[in-house]
């Protein structure tokens, strides 16, 4: 197959590789040079400031709250999720009860049911979660307080996103709510390929669930568990936590920048402030960030990989 | 989602006969008999509870989409008196979703076809032809997918607005596409791999070029996984939010995602919540409606990434 192979070859990869280049990759070159001027983004005349950018960036106050709270996105909403995940996984395909003679471990009924249910927000698109959950969590009006009310909880309407100490919480429960159908999916099928004999193994060695979740499930799932973790992670570093902090609240990043995030940042001093050579900075800040988040968990969650 | 999943599925209820302990995560085992039934209706009802969860916000954003403004704010869980339909015709013409509609509809396309054409070109080389660089090239396309987008976007505001391409339709298209293409030469060069190297060899034998073979004989067979990965970028591009919010500002060209968050700031002041609601509900109808019909393509598409 050597007839003409190269002039294939660049043919076939002059198209994409040259719009990736133009439009990815220049820019992320052009992103960590600026990092290092005075450009503005509004004139196109700048000069190099060496690492002024950089040392403004250390005394900001704001920039440490927007690394504190997107750290907070990337650990917390992967480990709730997961959790959750992991948890109505299990209910579904272990949950169900036994019958002599059956499998060792039997599903709930109408499984796929749920399945399909809990798939539903991931369909959506993020923008729009955050808008409906936005009405929602309305202190007066929303579908939340009022339905406190509803079952005689009135006296206990909170401010939601209005809190500067609870608007963070509610927007990563909106990102918890929107993936965790995701990953109870992803992780069934990991479950449905693990052979019924483990199980019954277990079993007759007196197992009980959590045992046989603890001992079997997890560890063989754990591949799954950790590529979900980083992938997850770098979308809560990113565009849905753009997404929904920018659309939810209020400023946007809530009450006293109690819900600024990286990335939010980023944009707000790029487009809003006229500072792109210090909106780069950041960003520059947050690549670190998103590669030693996604080192970390790739290291410490190695394990033997188990064959089965 | 059926094929992923052999056994879950249990037919009529069978008397419960349990022998075995198996106790709920947390239960000391009681009366071997009734611990079954109690972890069947423990599972059972969370399962119930998180289906309720994810249901009841969509259901309460139908159900807003018909009622007027004052019932909105008064009595948010009431059922609407009389169906406003008008909200619906008011929020497709006057609030203009459907110029966001249309725009979407050519955004998405045009670059959800350019993407798998583009996509499967530079993939196909990759995976099936030996040459110096072709590692090189693979990775810098993989890195893509865990840079975080909004470092690359601040520059590339201006690269596209250089180019005379910001606010236009087919410069979002573009930067679709190659924002599209890390995952989408991940996945295809897997898949590539994964098919029979023969066929190709013998129809070369047969005096076919390159280009012939990868669009008569390679693209048919890759059908599978062209229906996977496209599935899964059309419903990343059609709810994709943060690269419309940069690179797209005109208010004419605006996307349903933007045109929505635009029109929830913007009813703020004219006060037409129901309008929004309804604005809300037509947008995720259609993406809901179409996962329930292909509903085993769609997870398929989604989870196939992650299971690599």
């Amino acid at each position: 197959m050597q007839h003409g192979k190269y002039r294939f070859i660049v043919g076939f990869l002059a198209l994409p590789l040259g719009l990736y280049a133009l439009f990815v990759i220049w820019p992320f070159i052009q992103s960590i040079y600026y990092s290092f001027t005075d450009w503005t983004g509004l004139s196109p005349e700048f000069k190099t400031v060496g690492l002024g950018n950089y040392r403004r960036m250390l005394d900001d106050q704001i920039f440490w709250k927007s690394l504190w709270h997107s750290l907070l996105f990337a650990l917390l909403v992967p480990l709730v999720t997961i959790g959750l995940a992991l948890f109505l996984s299990f209910m579904i395909n272990a949950g169900g009860r036994r019958r002599k003679g059956g499998p060792a471990v039997s599903g709930v009924r109408g499984s796929s049911f749920y399945k399909i249910v809990y798939f539903f927000p991931q369909v959506l698109s993020i923008a729009i979660v955050a808008l409906l959950f936005a009405f929602a969590y309305n202190p007066d009006s929303g579908a939340i307080n009022s339905f406190l009310r509803g079952i005689g909880l009135g006296g206990v309407q909170p401010l939601w996103l209005g809190d500067p100490d609870l608007a963070l919480w509610c927007v990563m429960a909106v990102l918890v709510w929107s993936t965790v159908g995701f990953f109870v999916v992803l992780f069934s099928a990991g479950m449905a390929s693990i052979p019924a004999d483990l199980y019954e193994a277990a079993l007759l060695d007196g197992a009980d669930r959590a045992d046989t979740f603890f001992r079997v499930t997890l560890p063989l799932l754990w591949d799954t568990v950790q590529s979900g973790w980083v992938y997850l992670g770098i979308l809560a570093l990113g565009a849905e936590s753009f997404a929904v902090v920018q659309i939810m609240t209020t400023g946007p990043g809530g009450p006293d920048y109690s819900t600024t995030v990286m990335v939010l940042y980023v944009y707000q001093k790029a487009f809003r402030d006229g500072q792109a050579a210090y909106a780069t900075t950041i960003g520059v800040a947050l690549l670190v960030v998103t590669l030693a988040f996604a080192a970390v968990v790739m290291r410490l969650g190695r394990r033997e990989r188990l064959e089965y | 989602m059926k094929t992923t999943e052999p056994t879950t599925e249990p037919p009529a209820p069978v008397p419960v006969t349990v022998t075995k302990t198996d106790g709920t995560p947390g239960r000391p085992a009681a009366a071997p008999k009734s611990e079954g039934r109690v972890l069947n209706v423990f599972s059972h009802g969370l399962l119930v509870l998180w289906a309720v969860m994810v249901v009841l916000p969509l259901l309460w954003a139908v159900m807003t989409s018909f009622k007027d403004d004052r019932s909105i704010f008064s009595s948010p869980w009431a059922l609407p008196r009389t169906l406003h339909l008008d909200n619906w015709s008011r929020a497709w013409t006057e609030a203009n979703m459907s110029d966001y509609f249309l725009n979407t509809v050519l955004v998405v396309g045009g670059s959800l076809i350019g993407t798998l054409v583009l996509g499967s070109m530079a993939a196909y080389v990759l995976a099936r032809f030996d040459f110096p660089g072709n590692r090189f090239i693979y990775y810098l396309f993989i890195g893509g997918m865990s840079f975080p987008v909004m470092l690359a976007l601040v520059p590339l505001f201006y690269v596209v607005n250089n180019m005379g391409l910001l606010n236009t339709l087919h410069g979002l298209i573009l930067v679709y596409i190659a924002y599209s293409l890390p995952f989408t030469v991940f996945f295809l060069t897997a898949f590539f791999r994964t098919l029979p190297v023969s066929v190709a060899e013998a129809a070369f034998v047969d005096g076919a070029s390159h280009t012939r073979i990868f669009f008569q004989i390679m693209l048919p067979m890759a059908k599978p996984g062209l229906i996977s990965v496209g599935i899964f970028n059309f419903l990343g591009q059609w709810n994709q939010y943060m690269l419309p919010t940069v690179l797209n500002t005109d208010p004419d060209k605006r996307v349903l995602t933007q045109g929505l968050v635009q029109l929830a700031v913007s009813q703020g002041y004219k006060g037409d919540w129901s309008g929004l609601f309804a604005g809300l509900v037509m947008a995720m109808l259609p993406v809901l409606a179409a996962y329930i019909v292909f509903q085993r393509q769609v997870v398929q598409g989604l989870t196939a990434g992650a299971l690599k």
